[in-house]
């Protein structure tokens, strides 16, 4: 559907004001916004572009919208070559046929909601442009699916900010376009409205069969609406996957990191057996899974998601591997569940669990985790 | 004693009503007062001695003066007529060439965009009566250098006359233009660019996003534009007196002129057509209100840093290339260096051999040789300086009280201090007349009476500088001072002044630069001994002494430039910087 290779984007990173002070031989400073990254989408995906502000993101979206110019790199929907930097091919964005829904709504201020939608399709050439009754069908369509059929009438700045992003995804549905772009749509909703728009964006997706690409972000927002998320950072993309992959098996500390939250554990491997790993993690010894083949010396870093960890004031049975004790030093409710902070030795672990387990401070506790749970990503 | 004393003395004898009465007298209210009471003097005490002036008569009220001023002469009804038209031409004018280049600017990679910001400056430090000279320079039918250079050669014929209402309109247009730009950039640059994208995502051509989207988006800084362009042109004075002399081409403003020059003096008609043009001035600004009270829903600036996405020309880039040079040539460039030439000739002519071989600095020599320049140079810089003080520290205050206080009486102070803004400097000058010849104050003849001109006139602008300067300041640290124990001047001197100490300073030296260059509130009541340099330029122009007048103007583009210069230097927007 989509494919993107190699794709380059720089900005100029000088100072406006320093530019052109000419004379000094310094050369031009530009700042990489997108390094060299690659994917390819398949038809009715929702591909997610996720990463922390500045990492390019945004930049790779508006590069497939063609509103910048890349400095290299291919971009192609199915056989039309939208940018092919070797042969000088940059098609503008409104040929490009695509539908993007802005993070700002880009809603216009001067026009009532149907004359929004409608425009897209008032704005095609004479030959395509369909008729007055077709425009009012379709218009109507659009309003109706994303449930803004009441409001066709109304000055678009009286509505909520609810409703003009469904206004603004309901724009860039009209024309039915071959690939949705979304560049963080949701980030300007209050936290409830958020949580529903991302139901009514999935559900819009699933029933319309859009290909869409997705800037986010908000790792849980990229969890639940993605089948692929690509991770990025300071520009390149640094891993591609399922949400479940990226979660439970981070490519890197990055992506751990990144991605919910986590105990790092450093340590070093003593051995292999059965594809599971022994290391040394100074709290003791553990077992772990590794995503890619590691040797007995290779130092680890490990990453231990709070919820896995069970925590009993009572020993667990002599079988369960990944066992030790120590003590809580910390707790916090937090509505939903609590989590405790327990020491062990020098170390600390916060471990989340369910609201109805409740340990005092001070209290000694015995705590485990499966091995499958136990990730091992790269030291670096 | 009735009960009512009784209550009275009751009252003044208890603690709390002395409590009140202390209250009442803190240094903050003293102040209020004393901001209240000056800026009201300045911004209503003209306008009530000019109405007061124009309608009385006989001992009473009477409308004998508009009977004077417009009955029986056919004259006044073909100067309105030529009013409105010099004003809706420039205005259309300026507005279309303003947003035009402030859409090249912003929008669009043309090539020499930097050139439009160099002649943003032009209308501060080429004064309307050196652009109309320097027009007439270019311009006049026998001599003007495009007539002699150009259209006789070519045509055999003289094309260009300057002295017609389109040539007026032409002056005054490309004068006003580059503040059309500067606010038509401001509009552009404070939309969301995501806007246009939108469009251009939606399938839309540039075209269709120019006229459908952004066009209609900047509406409501068109409106504003657009009739500040009219009242501007309605109230200017240099272009249309200094042209239409030549032919008889009379407007308000240039009809209030000559109707003080001739005798017997009617000072009563001159308030009619004065109080007419305010008339028209107002009802462009209600209008103009009227005509944005939606402009709130426009609202597309969302404070957000924007990095416009630009057009693309294509293959009409160099022809926009071409004609943002072909404008600062004709707007700048051309007017700028006659008037060198012209400051370098004994009697003005065309370029010739002989012309050549007789310039010299004479007329600079003869221009400074006289005490008389030396003492205007020194009454402008004193002028400019004093109203810039004046008006800085009185509006500062204002502002404050304006922007951050409760105080009753605010939106009066606000209203007050933006009248002058809608009032000609001629009529300022007419109304200050009317005060100043009634009361026995010791003001007319004397420098004060400019200083009250050219200070009221600044109030609107030093309010502006000052207010947006206090309103980027967070509540808070006044706040916290003040829960620190500090009092409220302290509060004011240590925290306020400091922080908002930049704006202020920019708008200081904005109002130093228009009031050394002031001439249209100053041409009425200046007295001999008492001329300021835009004065002195304009006793040049009536002698007919061209050369020395352009010699005059050199100099006085050199300070102003010098001026903006060392303004932009401090920080202060004046205009407006690339990349600012």
């Amino acid at each position: 559907m989509l494919t993107v290779t190699d794709l380059v984007k720089t900005f100029d990173g000088t100072p406006a004001k320093k530019r052109g002070a000419g004379g000094d031989d310094q050369p031009e400073q530009r700042v990489l916004a997108v390094d060299g990254n690659s994917f390819t989408l398949e038809p009715g995906e929702m591909f997610t572009l996720l990463g922390p502000s500045g990492c390019g993101k945004t930049t790779t979206l508006r590069c497939i919208a063609g509103l910048e110019r890349p400095d290299g790199g291919q971009i192609s929907v199915g056989e039309k070559v939208f940018f092919d930097s070797s042969r000088r091919v940059n098609v503008p964005p409104q040929d490009r046929g695509l539908g993007m829904v802005f993070q700002s709504y880009a809603i216009w201020p001067h026009l009532t909601v149907f004359k929004n939608v409608a425009f897209p399709l008032e704005a095609m050439s004479r030959r395509t442009r369909p008729d007055r009754e077709e425009i009012r069908r379709r218009v109507t369509e659009a309003l109706e699916a994303t449930e803004l059929g009441a409001y066709v009438d109304r000055s678009a700045t009286a509505l909520s900010g609810g409703q003009q992003q469904r206004l603004a995804l309901a724009r860039a549905l009209v024309v039915r376009p071959s690939l949705m772009l979304l560049d963080e749509p949701l980030s300007n909703l209050d936290a409830k409205l958020r949580e529903t728009m991302r139901f009514e964006l999935k559900r819009l997706q699933r029933e319309l069969g859009l290909t869409s690409v997705y800037v986010t972000h908000d790792q849980t927002e990229a969890l639940a609406l993605s089948s692929r998320v690509a991770v990025m950072n300071a520009g390149k993309i640094v891993q591609i996957g399922k949400p479940r992959e990226i979660y439970e098996q981070p490519a890197s500390r990055f992506v751990a990191d990144f991605i919910g939250a986590t105990n790092f554990v450093s340590g070093s491997v003593l051995e292999s057996r059965d594809g599971r790993y022994r290391v040394d993690a100074g709290i003791g010894e553990l077992w772990a899974t590794a995503t890619r083949p590691l040797v007995a010396g290779d130092q680890v870093v490990l990453s231990l998601r709070p919820e896995t960890i069970a925590l009993s004031t009572e020993p667990f049975g002599p079988a369960t591997p990944n066992q030790w004790s120590g003590e809580v030093v910390n707790r916090a409710f937090l509505g939903d569940s609590v989590d405790h902070v327990v020491r062990i030795g020098t170390r600390e672990l916060r471990n989340r669990s369910n609201p109805a387990q409740s340990i005092a401070e001070g209290t000694r506790v015995h705590l485990c985790i499966p091995p499958e749970n136990i990730t091992i990503v790269p030291a670096a | 004693m009735t009960g009512l004393d009784v209550t009275a003395r009751g009252l003044a004898g208890s603690p709390a009503f002395l409590l009140g009465l202390r209250r009442l007298f803190t240094p903050r209210n003293a102040f209020v007062a004393v901001v209240l009471a000056v800026i009201g003097y300045l911004a209503a005490v003209p306008l009530v001695y000019l109405l007061v002036g124009t309608f009385s008569g006989d001992g009473g009220f009477s409308l004998s003066a508009f009977g004077r001023a417009y009955g029986g002469n056919a004259q006044a009804g073909q100067m309105m007529v030529n009013s409105l038209v010099f004003s809706l031409g420039s205005g259309a004018l300026a507005l279309v060439v303003g947003t035009a280049l402030a859409y090249v600017q912003v929008r669009t990679d043309a090539p020499f965009k930097g050139l439009l910001f160099a002649a943003s400056m032009v209308p501060l430090i080429v004064p309307g009566v050196l652009y109309a000279t320097a027009w007439i320079f270019l311009g006049d039918p026998q001599i003007g250098l495009l007539n002699t250079l150009v259209s006789q050669p070519l045509l055999g014929t003289s094309l260009v006359d300057i002295y017609t209402l389109p040539g007026m309109i032409w002056v005054e247009g490309t004068h006003m233009a580059p503040l059309a730009f500067l606010l038509m950039v401001g509009a552009f640059r404070a939309m969301d660019p995501s806007l246009e994208e939108s469009a251009a995502m939606s399938g839309a051509r540039p075209l269709t996003v120019l006229l459908r989207v952004t066009l209609p988006l900047v509406r409501p800084a068109l409106i504003a534009a657009g009739l500040l362009m009219f009242v501007r042109s309605l109230e200017s004075f240099e272009v249309p007196t200094l042209l239409g002399l030549n032919k008889g081409i009379y407007v308000f403003t240039s009809r209030i002129y000559f109707e003080l020059r001739s005798y017997p003096i009617d000072y009563g008609a001159a308030g009619a057509y004065a109080l007419s043009l305010l008339a028209i001035a107002v009802a462009g600004v209600l209008l103009s209100n009227y005509m944005n009270r939606n402009a709130r829903s426009y609202q597309t600036i969302s404070g957000k840093a924007f990095r416009p996405r630009t057009v693309e020309l294509g293959g009409a880039r160099r022809w926009v290339g071409g004609a943002t040079v072909l404008y600062f040539l004709l707007a700048v460039v051309l007017p700028v260096v006659v008037l060198v030439y012209a400051s370098l000739l004994k009697y003005y002519r065309g370029p010739s051999l002989e012309a050549l071989r007789e310039m010299s600095l004479d007329n600079y020599r003869e221009a400074f040789a006289s005490a008389n320049a030396v003492t205007a140079l020194r009454n402008s810089l004193i002028l400019a300086i004093g109203a810039a003080t004046l008006v800085m520290f009185i509006t500062s205050v204002a502002s404050w009280l304006v922007v951050r206080t409760k105080v009753p009486g605010r939106r009066l102070i606000d209203a007050l201090s933006f009248t002058p803004l809608v009032i000609p400097g001629l009529v300022l000058g007419l109304s200050l007349l009317f005060v100043y010849l009634r009361t026995p104050l010791p003001v007319y003849g004397t420098l004060l009476i400019l200083l009250i001109a050219f200070s009221t006139k600044n109030i609107p602008y030093g309010m502006q500088y000052a207010s947006s300067s206090m309103r980027q300041i967070s509540m808070e640290l006044e706040e916290s001072a003040t829960v620190f124990g500090a009092s409220w001047w302290t509060t004011f001197r240590r925290v306020l002044l400091p922080l908002a100490s930049s704006g202020i300073l920019a708008g200081w030296v904005y109002i130093v630069i228009v009031s050394f260059r002031e001439l249209s509130s100053a041409i009425l009541i200046y007295s001999p001994g008492n001329e300021v340099i835009s004065i002195l330029i304009w006793q040049q122009f009536e002698n007919g002494s061209f050369t020395v007048l352009a010699a005059i103007g050199v100099v006085m583009i050199a300070i102003l430039t010098a001026l903006v210069l060392l303004a932009n230097r401090l920080g202060a927007r004046v205009g407006l910087q690339q990349g600012a």
